[in-house]
Order: C-alpha cells, then structure tokens, then sequence
C-alpha cells in the first residue's frame, strides 16, 4: 500500500484500486468498462452509449423504478459517462452507505434486463439528446471535423451515435453489445473515501468475484492512415456568429510526447484539465489569446487535446468577432503556430506551464469523487502511474522538446479545418 | 477536534468578523488540500440599470479586471494565471459577486488583485471596446439558444411590471448605449464596503483569512455608496398565458412551464422545496422526469426546480423536447402539476425526499466551493451559522400537509406560464 493506495486484480480479472482518504464521510465508487465508440461499427453508431441508458433500467434485484430512487435515497450521487474510449459508471453516497452502491453495479455488471419496452421509450429519449446538441454550432461543427479527420479508424462517429443507427438498432444488438463487453476482465472498480481497505477489498470479492471472466472483447483494428494534405470543410447553419475549428493529429496519452504536447497547451491556449469535476482557469494570458483576442480577430479562443488510446485530436475552437473574416483569424493563428515551431518558448512559459498543472490538480484533491475519478480514468488510457507521474514528466519537458513537438505534429498538410457558416442575414 | 469527518459547518468551526468599514468576513479551515477559494457578494447588482442601459452591472463587474490605477489587463491575468490562479466576477439582480481560487501559497496575491479590481478599476476605453464586441456576440449567441431565451420568454410574462423581467445581460441596444462614464459612475455610485460578504475556505487559518482581508480591504472607504433599492409589488397571474418564441432551424424546442415560487425567507421555503423535488428531482427528475422521459421518451431531460432569493422567486418546469412533440409534453406537465396540487405526496415520496436532502449535505459540502456557497447562503438569507447543523432538523419537520397547501398556495395549473423557443 502506497498513499494509501492498493492495487489487486480478482480472480475473474477485474481490476481493483482502493484509497483510503479519510477527510470526509463520504466514498466514491467507479466501475470503468473497456468500451466506447471506437467499438462501434457502422450500423451500431451509438451502442455504447444507448447501453449505457439501458444499465438505469433495471436488473430483476433492482427494478427501474426501484433503482431510481435507491441511490437518491440514501443521498447519494450517482451518474455515468460514454466516451469514444470508455464508459464509466460512479455514485458518491455517505461512507455507511457504499454497500448498496457496491450491490447495484455488481448486479448490473450482468444482470441487466434490456426489457423490450424500455429499449423503444429510450430510443426517443437519446433522439432527443442529439437533437439537443444538434441545437448547437459548435456540435454540428465538431461532428463535421471529426468525421473528416477520421475516415477509417472508429474515432469517426460521436459517442451519441448517427440518427439513422438511433433508429434502427434493436434490443438484440444492444444486449448483444453489453454482454460482450461488460465483462469483469474488462472492467475496473476505483473506490475512493473513508473506508478500510481490508474490508472494502473483502466485500468487493464477496460482491463481484462469483461474476465469472468473458471471452477477451474483440476490438476493431482500423488505423488512421496519414494525412497528406490539409482539408477544409464548412457546416451552414441559423445564427450570426462564425466559428472556426481547426483540428491537428496528436498522439495517444500513453506517447511520451503526450507531456511536452501538454506544455504546448497550457502556454499556447491556457492548460487544459483532464479533471471531469473541477473547472479549469483562465487563459487570458495564453498566446493565442494576446494574438488572436486582444488583436480582436476572435471574442474567443480555446484549445485542447484528450487523454486517449489511440491517437485523436488537437482542437483549437475560435468564436470569431463580428467585424472579422474566418480567413483573418486563421491566418493570425497560423502567424503564432509557426513562431512557437521557428523560436524557442522560454524557460519560464515551462515553470509556468507545470505551475497551472500543479494548482489545478490540487483544486481537484478537494473532491473525493474527483479522487475516484482518477484513479480509474488514468487506467483506461495508461495506468494510475501516469497520473501520479504527470507532473515530473512535465517537469523533465525541455525547451528543445517543445520546438520539437510543435513541428513534429502542428503540420499543416495533416489538419482538419472547418468553419461554421451563419445563415443569418443571408438570401 | 472529536468526530471530525462528521461535522457539518457550525458556530464552531466557522468564524465571522464585521470589519469596521462594514466588510463581513466568513472564513472556515480545510487543510486536506493545498488550495483556498474566495467567494463574495456586493450590493451592485442589476437592479440599479436602468432600462435604455440593460446589462451595465454585468458589463462593469465583468470590466473590473480589465485594468486598475496599478496595472493593466494583460498583468493581472498574468499574475492570475502564472500561478494556476482564478478570480471572475459576475451579476446577479441584487447583487454582483466573485469566485476565486489558488494554491493556499499564493493568496496573498489572490487578495492583492481582488482589492485593486474592486477598489481601484480604471475601465480603459480600447479594452470596453473589446469587452463590448464580446459581450454582443454573447447576446448573438443567446439569441440562438432554445434554452436561453424560452427562459428570457417566461421571466418577461411571469414578472411582468417587475425588474425580474429583464435580463441581466442585456439588449443589444442597451449594451450598445452603454458609455464608459456609465460604467465609471456606476462603480462610483455602487461599490463599497457596505454590504460586502466574503467567504476564505481552505488551507488556511480563519484568524490568517481575516487579517489578510482586512491587510488588503479594511481600509476601504466609499462616501455616498448608494442604498439598496426596494422592489415593487409583483402582479400574479389571472390567467395562463402563453407564448412562443420562434428561432428557425433547431431540432429541439425548449419548454418552460411555471408560476411564482416563495421568496428564500418564506416560512414554506423548506415544504416548497421537498415538494419541488419530488415533483421534478428526486432519482431521475421526479414525477416529472417519470413521466415526460421514462415513461413517454419525449425528452432526454424534464425536470423542475424552485428559485428562491431574495424577492418573488419561481417554480418552473423545463424539458427539451422535439418541435412537434411540445404540446404533448406541455400536457403532460400540466396533468402532473394538477395532480400535485389536488393529491399532494405520498408518505413514501416523503420520507425518500427527506432522506436524500439529509443524506446529500456532506457531498454538497465536499469541496471549499461548496462550503463558501454554504457561508455565503447563511449570510445572504441570515440563517444563522448553526443551519447546516439544524438542517436535518428543519427537514424532518416538514409534513404532507404542509408540501400540499404550500404547493396551493403558489401553484395554480389554471394560471400558468407557458413559454417555448424553438422551430
């Protein structure tokens, strides 16, 4: 045991990580699966996701409208998440309270029911879900780039799936879905909190070990080939602001050059934090902010990349200023891309970078959830290592490494660009 | 120091100070992290616009950090950010606040910058120009959003005559009106030490939180900082009314559906408050989300809440939901709204609600956050610095009876209103 922390896989191979933090009455327990939409296929956009609706409907032990209210019941917090590389399940409940928490996902790890009728009610809910988000630019923006930027590999979709898969798909593809990958060998159990080790370790094996190992998930191996030639693209919609999204191919999270990629971020666009419960600062100060904000060619600017497997996305996001062109603001921000690739950033930006990273992972040690948060999360993409290393392997960045990086994958003939395109005052 | 990890905040552990120029200061220990949040309020909210000048508490609040007597924009964000610092400001329609946090090493300077926004703001002109053309496309923005605006809809019938009426962020005319003597005068007029709250939660000790804010604001003085201002009585209802704002091509429409709510003070603020969660919280939103999603798969969220301040607050329903299926769902929601008010809750319904607020306390209070808001809602409504301790008390007393006559005497399912942005 290390800070407080202990690591054991059970005979059936789930994963355990459990830390004692004894600040607070309070547990968070995480259950992470090994599935996202890069498991989906064309056809099956979305399954990930819809079967992650379908775990709060209910196993025979815990009926829907039982389940429901359980968590709610004794004052927990309970929620669940589907990224392109994961789906994670947690609820945050009054430390005397966990064993119910416990229950509940070893239970729905395979006993959920998948009833027919609540799989046609919930198919209009996630409709509904996306056209929610298809209410917003910047989505139908962001699908419009990741579809381009990903022709083979499954990072194509989004997780909420295509309408047409939405509405075809069948209760036999999702329970098909689910049992295939909700298998405890491809799960992990992070808990966090005040409670003892020995005794939560015990009734974990007591809850979850009968659940006998599945077969290994087969996964889809279809790489991105490289990009030779920039492309653009624009999305028409209702309004009268433009957005500008410009998207460079980063490398998976486990990549060395994953932390001087980090550096970049934080002194080029603000850092970024990978932390899902505490909120970032601001980046008023960045360089794409002084170039492209305070020059008024954007009323703002964003930018990030995403822990994953595979290699995804660097996305710079600009709300471009009324009395600007799309052109202008991307020929500015192409102005400081070359000077971080052509001039050596300074020591201090670095200092500085590792500063932020420091005070934003501690805003996030505030919160048990957020502590159970990460020690699953970082395990998805790496392992729990990565985490409490994060901040030395930025400290080793050097001021060579980030020129390097910057020319190595800020390539123009390898980027996505796509613009938003406002209809109002249009013919 | 017994039983630590149960204690809520109390008189005990949070210590309160009056400064001499009229600051109170709220401040609570938590060494478990390095870090410390700052939160406040101001007397200078909204209420004070006047209506060709829509949105100036926001625009000045917002412009404070834009450049003090001693340094410029790009310095204080720079000594923020150097150091993986925050500090915003934001208006509300009685008052304007700020959020701040940092490492417990570097408060001091968090402090410095706090005071010399508060006190000593310059407004530059380039930087209002810039800020306004920001806080246009905002409004552009807004315009856009379903959400947004069938919100803005249902505020301008509910409270109709009322300054709850109008947005805090403005018109596009109102912000364009806006000089910067406006905004120079408006922080003369309003800001000042009267009224002041602030919250220091986190690593650091209390006695060390009070002595950094006095070091930085006791001396603070304003002559003439204007009193608040008394609202007028509010019109209710004589009938529903409704409306529907038209923004063309969205796939989901946004659907509000409310009436008046009790003001935070009001006797039935608790009873409104558990019957609002189980009408449209409580598991997966309540009778409403039962009914609107889990039921019928008309929206992926339905759900009610309760907003109660200062004044006259509401009790509204929202859902998105798709355009054609907006008065399906309008329906529904009214069926559960008579329900509630000709049935009340069941005792079940009762004792799970009342769980769930005890049971939920110490998670609402994990984080400093979570605790400064805490402080500051004591402070805000004078509840006294033993209500987190009271609370479950308060809790356990409510009846059926009381969440029944509580939800008729503020909802009527004849007297509604019922307001849609979308296609």
């Amino acid at each position: 045991m290390k800070n407080n922390l202990t690591q054991t896989t059970l005979s059936n191979g789930l994963k355990i990580l459990l830390k004692e933090i004894h600040t607070a009455p309070i547990i968070s327990s995480w259950v992470w699966y090994r599935v996202g939409s890069r498991d989906e296929v064309q056809g099956r956009t979305g399954i990930s996701h819809w079967v992650e609706h379908m775990q709060f409907k209910g196993t025979d032990q815990f009926p829907a409208n039982i389940l429901d209210k359980a968590i709610s019941r004794e004052g927990g917090t309970w929620n669940a998440f589907t990224y392109i590389d994961w789906t994670a399940y947690f609820e945050t409940m009054p430390a005397d309270k966990v064993d119910l928490a416990l229950r509940l996902e070893s239970d729905r790890m395979v006993n959920s029911r998948f009833d027919p009728e609540e799989v046609a009610s919930e198919r209009t809910v996630i409709i509904s879900e996306r056209e929610g988000s298809e209410n917003e630019p910047l989505f139908l923006l962001g699908e419009a780039v990741q579809q381009t930027a990903f022709r083979i590999h499954p990072y194509h979709h989004e997780v909420i799936g295509d309408k047409a898969d939405l509405r075809t798909m069948t209760r036999d593809d999702l329970y098909h879905h689910y049992r295939k990958f909700y298998v405890p060998n491809n799960a992990i159990m992070a808990v966090a909190g005040d409670f003892d080790t020995q005794s939560m370790l015990a009734r974990i094996k007591e809850l979850f070990e009968p659940t006998p190992a599945g077969d290994e998930p087969a996964r889809l191996a279809r790489p991105e080939p490289p990009q030779n030639g920039e492309v653009r693209l624009s999305v028409e919609g209702p309004g009268a602001t433009s957005y500008v999204q410009i998207c460079y191919r980063f490398p998976p999270a486990s990549h060395q050059d994953f932390f001087p990629l980090a550096v970049l971020d934080s002194l080029l666009a603000g850092p970024s934090n990978l932390n899902m419960f505490s909120g970032g600062i601001s980046n008023k100060t960045s360089r794409l902010y002084r170039a492209l904000v305070d020059k008024e060619y954007v009323v703002s600017v964003h930018g990030g990349a995403q822990a994953t497997i595979d290699p995804f996305m660097y996305t710079i996001t600009m709300t471009i200023h009324p009395k600007r062109k799309p052109e202008e603001a991307l020929a500015a921000l192409d102005r400081e891309i070359q000077r971080v690739k052509e001039e050596k950033v300074t020591k201090e930006e670095i200092t500085r970078a590792i500063k932020q990273a420091r005070a934003l992972f501690a805003y996030g040690s505030e919160n048990i959830t957020n502590q159970g948060f990460w020690l699953g999360y970082a395990e998805m993409f790496a392992d729990y290592n990565w985490f409490q290393t994060y901040l030395d392997k930025l400290s080793a960045v050097s001021v060579k490494d980030i020129q390097r990086v910057a020319n190595e994958y800020f390539k123009p003939q390898s980027r996505v660009v796509g613009t938003y395109v406002p209809l109002e005052g249009k013919a | 120091m017994e039983n630590k990890l149960n204690s809520l905040p109390g008189p005990d552990d949070i210590y309160r100070e009056v400064l001499p120029n009229g600051i109170t200061v709220l401040a609570r220990s938590n060494f478990n992290s390095p870090s410390v949040v700052i939160a406040g309020y101001f007397e200078a909210g909204a209420l004070f616009d006047p209506d060709d000048k829509l949105g100036l508490a926001e625009y000045a609040a917002i412009a404070l950090m834009r450049g003090t007597k001693n340094h410029t924009f790009d310095e204080i964000y720079n000594a923020l950010e150097a150091v993986g610092a925050s500090l915003g400001f934001n208006a509300g329609v009685h008052r304007s606040g700020f959020n701040g946090r940092v490492l417990a090493e570097d408060l001091p300077l968090l402090l410095d910058l706090l005071s010399g926004t508060l006190t000593a703001p310059v407004f530059p002109k380039a930087e209002m120009e810039k800020l306004r053309a920001q806080l246009l496309t905002g409004l552009a923005i807004r315009a856009e959003d379903t959400g947004d605006m069938a919100s803005m809809v249902f505020d301008q019938i509910l409270f109709k005559g009322h300054p709850y009426s109008r947005p805090e962020d403005g018109y596009t005319e109102t912000i364009q009106s806006i000089k910067r003597n406006d905004l120079v005068k408006f922080h003369r007029e309003h800001y000042g030490p009267r009224g002041m709250v602030i919250a220091v939660v986190g690593a650091v000790k209390p006695e060390d939180a009070v002595r950094q804010i006095k070091r930085v604001l006791g001396g603070w003085q304003v002559k003439g900082q204007k009193e608040s201002l008394e609202l007028p009585s509010l019109k209710t209802l004589k009938k529903t009314v409704s409306k529907h704002h038209r923004i063309a091509g969205k796939s989901q429409s946004d659907l509000i559906i409310g009436t008046n709510g009790p003001m935070r003070r009001d006797p039935e603020f608790m009873s409104a408050s558990i019957g609002n969660n189980i009408l449209g919280q409580f598991g997966m939103m309540g009778r409403i989300g039962d009914v609107v999603r889990e039921k019928s798969g008309l929206a992926y969220y339905a759900y009610s809440s309760l907003n109660a301040g200062i004044g006259p607050g509401s009790w509204e329903v929202n859902a998105g939901v798709s355009p054609q299926n907006v008065k399906k769902a309008a329906e529904l929601i009214v069926d559960e709204l008579k329900r509630f008010v000709q049935d009340g809750v069941t005792a079940d319904e009762l004792a799970d609600t009342k769980a769930n607020f005890i049971g939920r306390l110490p998670i609402s209070l994990e984080s400093n956050g979570g605790v400064a808001n805490a402080l500051l809602n004591i402070e805000r409504h004078n509840l006294g610095l033993d209500y987190y301790r009271r609370y479950a008390d308060l809790v356990t007393e409510v009846t059926a009876e009381d969440v029944l006559s509580t939800a008729r005497k503020y909802i009527d399912p004849d007297k509604l209103v019922i307001a849609v942005a979308g296609p």
